[in-house]
């Protein structure tokens, strides 16, 4: 068992893709990789086989942080009635772009 | 009475105390104030999770129910993220596993588009098992952890890949057969109630069309290649129509976990369900290019709508499954080779990144 | 562009040895497919195979032509011995290990961007566009050749020594990488491809740069014997790698796969 214990494993980094110019990064998943430059290149490999990413993030996964399901109410309700926020909220002449 | 305390407080499946004798001795020994206390803790802690438990699950059913999608941080019980860590982690052992048999011509491809092919098949089935390995991290386990379960046999991955590849026929009736089975399997997976789980089957799902393809058009060829060609292919489908029936698990009043796996939308369809689904849609390809399917029951029933089948030879499947396959133990022995002799180059770049501080914050 | 006979030859003399090079080396690669230290590189090396695959694919291809006898890629890649096959010695030499393979994939590296960026000022046309897409492949094998020989160079005391092992073992089929022999020479001459002299010291310099970071060093330059693979001379494995290479189209001639 010792053996085995010796035997860590590379961090795990998330990978973000951008599949088209201006486009947003988005989640692709993640890979385990000793550090950036690795991260990338696995990356590349694992979420670019097809041609699928002109641009590439990795973030090593400790590094992000999320909201919990429970936040929810607090966190993103208050947005929901505010709907002048949106512009369906506007009435304006019909035919007008 | 701490006798009788201990007793009550590991009755832990009982939320209140029915029994008479018990209630009254309780209500002597609540008069006693150490025990109140001990009491009242075990009703706050134990008793008053067990209700939160309870609401927090039926609360989880309703989401399933109503088609919501599970996500890593949201609450689910234990049940459910054992039984996804079990599943989701075979699936991902049987695409790393899966790698080998058709690894195994590679370098013998008869030509260069095809060693191209398969190169990039095996090569997505190395993705396809990251994909799987990563989702199955969410749920709080390390790779590392299931690659060990694997290596020391502890871990199933899909019996089919303890089957040998013995002929270039075997590459086209694998994509056919083997990766038309799991994509049967995989286009309902990728509607689980687990996201991860889901979003890394549509991936899947989308790439394995291309295996799928690619394999019929092996077939299609060698079918109506050379004699020589003709008899490969035809004895490749001898031995892998079975073992491709066998991929879709027991029946279903054998499948231990079905029942669970499918109240909780982890399954949609049954393991019977799915393997008349594969039947029917493979007999009529398999006509088109002219191949027999080793089964002298396959036969259309009009009532139905679908191809009757014979049984499957379960005692080879459980066989198979314990182990003793043609190639169980060369499948786990090439892991593990594998797995000893990376550990140098592992632990190098690990050195490598500590030297050059290169991963200060993690 | 009208070639005379000559030239001609040269030139698919020229290919088959472009050809051979990555069809030797990715086959090499290929048989570490599932046998990888992690599954992340399981991907990274079998993606570098194909490219190099699939470049020999398309070299072999162009040769074929230049020929003009009506033999395929295929009919190159599986019907010739190996006394007819002209790739370097490094690309038919084993894996052994992870550190030879990365080793010998740098030396390759380096060297197959310096003659593909060469090649991409070719007036073949064909030729000068199979340079340049090849070349954004190997610019990005060598990037990953070159971070990994730097992690197992500098990483452990057991690594290093693997890998400087593995390059005193490798560094005796450089040599001949940069010999200039009459073929070559014909093709410069007529312009065909690009002056090569000076190769050597440019892949010196980038090996040397590397190395000192990499904590490795060079093995003693006492490389006074040319292989003489590009005329067919090869070491005894290149006879077992064709062996299972060719079998299967070998053994049913005339087969449709």
């Amino acid at each position: 068992m010792s053996e085995k214990n010796k035997d860590s494993q590379w961090p795990l980094w998330e990978v973000f893709v951008q599949s088209e110019q201006g486009g947003p990064h988005i989640h692709a998943g993640s890979v385990h990789a000793p550090d950036p430059e690795m991260a990338l290149q696995n990356a590349r490999d694992v979420y670019s086989r097809r041609n699928e990413a002109i641009s590439l993030w990795v973030v090593p996964s400790v590094s992000i942080t999320a909201t919990m399901p429970s936040d929810q109410g607090p966190f993103f309700d208050p947005a929901s009635d505010k709907i002048y926020r949106h512009p369906q909220f506007y009435h304006v002449p019909k035919g007008l772009k | 009475m701490i006798i009788v305390f201990l007793k009550v407080i590991n009755n832990k499946d009982r939320f209140f105390i029915n029994n008479k004798i018990e209630k009254q001795i309780i209500g002597i020994l609540l008069d006693v104030d150490w025990f109140k206390l001990l009491y009242y803790i075990y009703l706050e802690i134990i008793v008053g999770d067990k209700m939160e438990d309870e609401k927090k699950l039926s609360e989880f059913q309703r989401r399933i129910n109503s088609g919501e999608v599970i996500e890593p941080k949201d609450w689910m019980p234990e049940r459910y993220r054992k039984q996804l860590i079990r599943m989701m982690g075979q699936h991902a052992h049987s695409e790393y596993v899966g790698m080998l048999p058709e690894a195994n011509w590679i370098t013998r491809a008869p030509s260069l588009r095809r060693k191209l092919i398969l190169l990039a098949k095996v090569q997505d089935e190395a993705g396809h098992g990251l994909y799987l390995y990563s989702a199955t991290e969410t749920l709080g386990v390390d790779r590392k952890d299931l690659l060990e379960q694997l290596l020391e046999g502890k871990a199933k991955y899909s019996s089919i890949f303890n089957y040998p590849t013995l002929s270039w026929a075997d590459m086209g009736v694998i994509g056919w057969l083997v990766d038309g089975a799991a994509i049967v399997n995989q286009t309902v997976l990728a509607k689980s109630s687990y996201g991860p789980y889901s979003r890394a089957m549509v991936r899947i799902c989308k790439e394995e069309n291309f295996h799928k393809k690619q394999g019929y058009e092996i077939v299609a060829t060698l079918a109506k290649g050379t004699p020589e060609q003709k008899k490969m292919v035809q004895d490749s489908v001898n031995r892998f129509w079975w073992p491709a029936l066998m991929m879709f698990g027991p029946h279903d009043k054998e499948s231990p976990n079905s029942a669970e796996l499918m109240r909780w939308k982890v399954k949609l369809k049954s393991n019977d369900e799915l393997r008349q689904r594969f039947v029917d849609l493979t007999v009529p390809q398999a006509r088109a290019v002219g191949l027999t399917l080793p089964d002298p029951e396959l036969k259309y029933n009009k009532e139905r709508r679908s191809w009757d089948f014979g049984e499957i030879n379960w005692d080879e499947f459980y066989n198979v499954i314990k182990g003793n396959g043609p190639m169980n133990k060369e499948r786990i022995k090439a892991r593990k080779e594998a797995h000893e002799n990376g550990a140098w180059v592992r632990e190098a770049a690990e050195a490598y990144a500590a030297k050059h501080k290169i991963n200060r914050k993690i | 562009m009208k070639l005379d006979n000559n030239v001609k030859n040269a030139l698919f003399e020229f290919l088959l040895r472009m050809g051979d090079d990555r069809l030797i080396l990715g086959h090499r690669l290929s048989e570490w497919c599932g046998h990888a230290p992690v599954i992340e590189e399981d991907i990274a090396l079998g993606n570098i195979a194909l490219d190099l695959i699939g470049q020999a694919s398309a070299f072999l291809n162009f040769a074929a032509g230049v020929e003009g006898k009506g033999r395929t890629e295929d009919d190159l890649a599986y019907f010739r011995n190996e006394t007819e096959f002209k790739n370097l010695q490094l690309v038919e030499q084993p894996n052994v290990d992870f550190a030879h393979t990365i080793v010998r994939q740098y030396f390759f590296d380096v060297y197959s961007n310096l003659v593909l960026t060469n090649l991409t000022s070719c007036p073949v046309n064909e030729l000068a566009g199979m340079a340049s897409k090849s070349l954004k492949e190997s610019k990005y094998h060598l990037r990953h050749s070159k971070q990994w020989l730097l992690r197992l160079g500098d990483g452990t005391d057991l690594s290093n020594e693997k890998t400087q092992n593995a390059v005193n073992n490798l560094w005796r089929f450089t040599k001949e990488i940069f010999d200039i022999d009459e073929t070559e020479k014909l093709l410069i001459e007529k312009g065909i491809v690009p002056e090569m002299s000076g190769f050597r010291e440019k892949w010196l310099d980038s090996i040397n740069k590397t190395f000192m970071e990499a904590k490795l060093k060079l093995p003693e330059d006492n490389l006074d014997f040319s292989a003489g693979s590009r005329n067919g001379f090869h070491t005894e494995h290149l006879g077992h790698l064709l062996a299972e290479m060719q079998i299967l189209a070998r053994s049913y001639p005339g087969a449709k796969w």
